[in-house]
């Protein structure tokens, strides 16, 4: 009886253990992949080791944008046994501004309490000093180092150069997640913008093992990020600070382009601002400040402003004269100092009230006859007009490598249906072959076009990346011209017509642009232009003079040029927004432009050739 | 080995001194093993701190020692002393209740002022010695009114240890009375009335448990119910053992145990630090280890010579497999999580103590057996 409810039992045991066993090699052997994956995450924790972004240089490694050491005030939560006490009591230390502390307790939710959570960024050298003299006031309060974009250049470039920002919501919604842990700062505007995925890199990884409170304990694996790429620009900082001291106070743009490859050799407008600001995080004062300014510094006046180009475009309107054959160039016409269209006692104006007289094609350039241009303008009809317009790009965006250009207007037939859905009226040719009416451009589009016509049709896309290094192999990749589609013209003859008319406006006696050649020791070839901003009626016998109107009102002055007119080397666009007359205004800036290039090329300057 | 010692003939002068002094050499032998085992698996737990280790020595060593000394006493001693020992229990039981000190929300403990005691550990062999005690002279299977009394005698200190509370270990002191009646030969239809009218009156049970009780049976029969609260030691001690595979990350190597994931990992869970540093390998020796244990155990019950040394020595075997099994179903998440060490592996104190002391009473049960012919 006891044997067997003994063996009983014993069987009993044996099942037991049979369960047990199963048990356990379902644990171990069937779920054993599942349960490691479990181990690992609970003891492995992934730190992304942030990239260094890279540097930017102008063509001839001037550095234009780096980054330096920073300091910021970390606060250990774990450690801080009144944290109202600490940052009231730090506030008296260092500036502590109601956006750091929201984004402090923002942080302060979602970090285990043993991190360091960041109080300031950015703090000052006296700020550090004063910390440090306090330091043991302040347990668990830690400055720590690291690298902030830095903009040595100042307010130079500001627009190409755009700024890093801190990120923003909606920018963490796009971009790829795992390359920005770890990162702060994000390409807003320029070519912090359009290049942010070359000089962001790729982060790297730290594995460590940590225990159950979460404390760090070992590394298991390291893989080192891959710095951000260092970017040489095209721009020349010594020709883009000549054009900004050239522009002096006034409000516009300069646009230089080297015709051989598109590589843009400044890229100005005026006013500019600190890209620092914004790095450090803008204050609402100085943003406000920014917009509230009437030059809008923030506004890159290069690709964005569209401004009537005026009589800039005449060389243009003069080449499609020739190739359509509606233009004998040494043919004389009358120009009275007004146009009327057939069956209509409208005046359409030229500039100079009283006329030019008998010209032909070249002084109507040199001099700027609009009367010519409206003659040729009723022969070639506004489609025509589009078609060689767009030939030079105008009306579309040049494609340069920069965040938000615009296209302007090529105005046609087409355009004003599609965009203002009206019939195209005879007088708006008139306005459109000297620039005005809805024809707009931007000033790198004119600068694009100028180009072109110094090499002939022959062109590049603008572009301001000179070449990018890699800077753990410092293999430097050179950035390559792409060609757009080649002005061909029946006669190219005709391109030595227009450049020479365009020669005549510089150098001539009597041409426009004549004050760009004041003791000039090489040829340029440029053409004038002024653009209404507001537009005069129609039987005014006179243009008011220039200063019994508002700023506001007057006309835009604009020159465009290239040199040497040989073997054209640089081209340039200028727009001085309400400045006057373009010969005035925009040409001694473009003159100037042009000499910082080319004079110490010719041996004229002790300062080595760019 | 387990059925027969005379293989260590070959050591002629140690067979002789363990046979006079009344140890069993198979089962002295399986069970140094299993604590020098467990010396190691603690070490590993304990965050490889020689305290500790020091500690569990010297608790071992006074186990050993009792074990040793009650080899030496004739059974007809414990026979005899059963009823006093029963009452003194019961009286330590009461004074807990009264005074006894409080640990983690239960009064478990009484200070007998150099040592701090848990009188329900004692329970566990004074129970199923005095229900042997008490059925040794009296027909079997049990008449109905000798099983009232076993049952009174056996519902008193369940009774009182469910009340420190400690349901845990107040149905492992019942299972070892109800052991001793199912050896007895308690009738099959009363075992299964028995067992209906427990899962009848289960939901009585159920409403007089205290929060944490039921808390824990929720969280067994559903552990992601709660992962980071109850469910968080059966998550982490599964996470463990699977993340053991086949051979374990190496002794001191696993890092669920040393980085601190696996709670109570030197006491109630130290099963999972074994399965996770020596893996299913190490883990199925481990059971067969015990398997032994238990066996010798049984062995030694069916060749005892009267009803009390038979029922004793069964129940005694019985409940050391029980608390094995307990143990382990809890850590492997097959019962729910209850407050029992796996025997002579876990860090602690009385444990250790009264299972050592119940060897010793196998083991004089054994060693006093009179050879009718040799």
């Amino acid at each position: 009886m006891f044997a067997r409810r003994t063996a009983l039992a014993g069987l009993g045991v044996v099942a037991l253990i049979g369960v047990l066993g199963a048990r356990m090699t379902f644990l171990q052997v069937q779920q054993h992949d599942y349960f490691t994956t479990r181990s690992n995450d609970n003891r492995m924790r992934v730190q992304v080791v942030a990239p260094v972004r890279g540097l930017i240089f102008d063509r001839n490694g001037v550095l234009m944008a780096e980054n330096l050491p920073a300091y910021r005030l970390e606060i250990v939560p774990e450690q801080i046994e009144d944290m109202q006490d600490t940052i009231d009591r730090l506030s008296k230390l260092v500036e502590i501004r109601e956006q750091d502390l929201q984004r402090f307790h923002r942080r302060l939710r979602t970090e285990p309490r043993f991190r360091g959570v960041p109080l300031r960024f950015l703090l000052s050298p006296e700020e550090v000093a004063r910390l440090e003299v306090n330091r043991h006031h302040f347990p668990g309060v830690s400055i720590v180092a690291g690298l902030s974009r830095s903009y040595p250049v100042g307010e130079s470039a500001a627009h190409l150069l755009g700024y890093v920002g801190s990120i923003s919501e909606a920018e963490l919604a796009t971009l790829d997640e795992s390359r920005y842990r770890g990162t702060n700062y994000i390409g807003k505007v320029g070519v912090e913008y359009s290049y942010e995925d070359q000089l962001h890199g790729e982060p790297g990884s730290r594995v460590t093992e940590a225990n159950a409170a979460g404390r760090l304990l070992r590394e298991l694996e390291y893989s080192a990020p891959r710095d951000g790429k260092n970017l040489y620009l095209t721009i020349d900082t010594r020709l883009q600070t000549a054009a900004e001291e050239a522009m002096g106070e006034e409000t516009g743009a300069v646009v230089a382009i080297e015709p051989d490859s598109g590589a843009l050799l400044a890229l100005v407008s005026t006013p500019n601002f600190s890209p620092q600001l914004f790095v450090e995080g803008i204050s609402h004062k100085d943003y406000t400040a920014l917009q509230k300014h009437p030059g809008r510094p923030l506004f890159n006046r290069a690709l964005q402003g569209q401004y009537p180009p005026g009589s800039t475009v005449k060389p243009i309107m003069a080449l499609a004269g020739l190739e359509t054959g509606n233009i004998a160039p040494y043919k004389k016409v009358w120009c009275p100092g007004y146009y009327m269209l057939p069956n209509s006692s409208r005046r359409y104006r030229d500039w100079k009230r009283t006329g030019h007289g008998w010209i032909d094609m070249f002084e109507a350039i040199f001099r700027s006859s609009d009367v010519y241009f409206y003659q040729l303008a009723v022969r070639l009809g506004i489609d025509e007009i589009a078609r060689y317009g767009e030939m030079f790009n105008f009306g579309s965006r040049t494609g340069v490598d920069l965040p938000r250009e615009k296209a302007g207007v090529m105005p046609s037939k087409d355009w004003k249906r599609a965009h203002l859905g009206q019939m195209w009226y005879p007088g708006e040719t008139l306005n459109s072959v000297i620039g005005q009416g809805y024809f707009n451009t931007t000033p790198l589009q004119l600068a694009h076009a100028t180009a072109l016509i110094a090499r002939r049709g022959k062109g590049f896309r603008p572009r301001v990346l000179h070449a990018m290094e890699d800077p753990s192999s410092g293999s430097i990749d050179p950035a390559v011209s792409t060609p757009v589609p080649e002005i061909k013209l029946k006669d190219p003859g005709n391109w030595d017509l227009v450049i020479k008319a365009m020669t005549d406006v510089v150098h001539h006696p009597r041409g426009t642009g004549g004050r760009a050649a004041v003791g000039v020791k090489y040829k340029i070839a440029g053409k004038t232009g002024t653009s209404q901003v507001a537009g005069l009626k129609q039987d005014e016998a006179k243009a008011p003079s220039l200063d019994k109107v508002p700023r506001h009102l007057r006309d835009h002055a604009l020159f465009i040029a290239f040199a040497p007119v040989e073997n054209p080397k640089i081209a340039v666009a200028v727009l001085v927004e309400h400045g006057g007359g373009g010969g005035a205004m925009a040409a001694p800036i473009a003159r100037k432009v042009l000499d910082a290039y080319m004079l110490p090329r010719m041996g004229d300057d002790s300062e080595p050739p760019l | 080995m387990i059925g027969d010692s005379r293989r260590l003939d070959a050591l002629p002068g140690i067979g002789e001194l363990l046979a006079r002094m009344r140890l069993d050499p198979p089962l002295l032998f399986l069970l140094l093993l299993l604590c020098g085992v467990g010396l190691f698996v603690l070490y590993s737990a304990s965050d490889q701190n020689q305290a500790v280790i020091n500690g569990q020595i010297t608790r071992l060593g006074l186990g050993m020692f009792i074990m040793v000394v009650l080899a030496q006493c004739p059974p007809d001693w414990f026979r005899q002393a059963a009823p006093w020992v029963y009452i003194a229990g019961i009286v330590m039981l009461i004074l807990v209740l009264l005074v006894g000190d409080t640990s983690k929300g239960a009064q478990r403990w009484l200070d007998l002022g150099i040592v701090r005691f848990q009188p329900s550990e004692f329970m566990k062999l004074a129970v199923p010695l005095t229900l042997a005690a008490y059925l040794h002279q009296r027909p079997l299977p049990p008449r109905f009114k000798h099983l009232i009394w076993a049952a009174i005698l056996l519902a008193l200190p369940t009774a009182l240890v469910a009340k420190q509370p400690d349901l845990g270990t107040s149905l492992l002191v019942a299972t070892a009375g109800l052991f001793v009646l199912y050896l007895g030969g308690l009738r099959w239809r009363l075992i299964f009335l028995g067992i209906a009218a427990a899962v009848a009156a289960a939901p009585l049970l159920w409403m007089n448990m205290h929060n944490y009780q039921q808390e824990r049976v929720l969280t067994f029969l559903n552990p992601a119910r709660d992962p980071a609260g109850a469910g968080y030691h059966i998550t982490q001690s599964k996470i463990a053992i699977g993340s053991g595979g086949l051979f374990g990350k190496g002794w001191l190597n696993g890092s669920q145990a040393q980085l601190k994931f696996l709670p109570e990992s030197n006491t109630d869970f130290i099963f999972a630090v074994l399965a996770e540093e020596v893996g299913l390998l190490g883990v199925l020796l481990l059971l067969v280890l015990y398997g032994m244990i238990v066996a010798r155990c049984l062995v030694i019950a069916v060749r005892a010579q009267d009803m009390f040394q038979r029922l004793t020595a069964g129940s005694l075997g019985l409940t050391f497999f029980v608390y094995v099994f307990v143990n382990i179903g809890m850590v492997i998440g097959i019962l729910p999580v209850v407050g029992v060490p796996l025997p002579l592996i876990s860090y602690g104190g009385t444990s250790i103590v009264i299972l050592l002391a119940g060897f010793g009473i196998l083991m004089s049960i054994h060693g006093h057996r009179k050879l009718l012919t040799s």
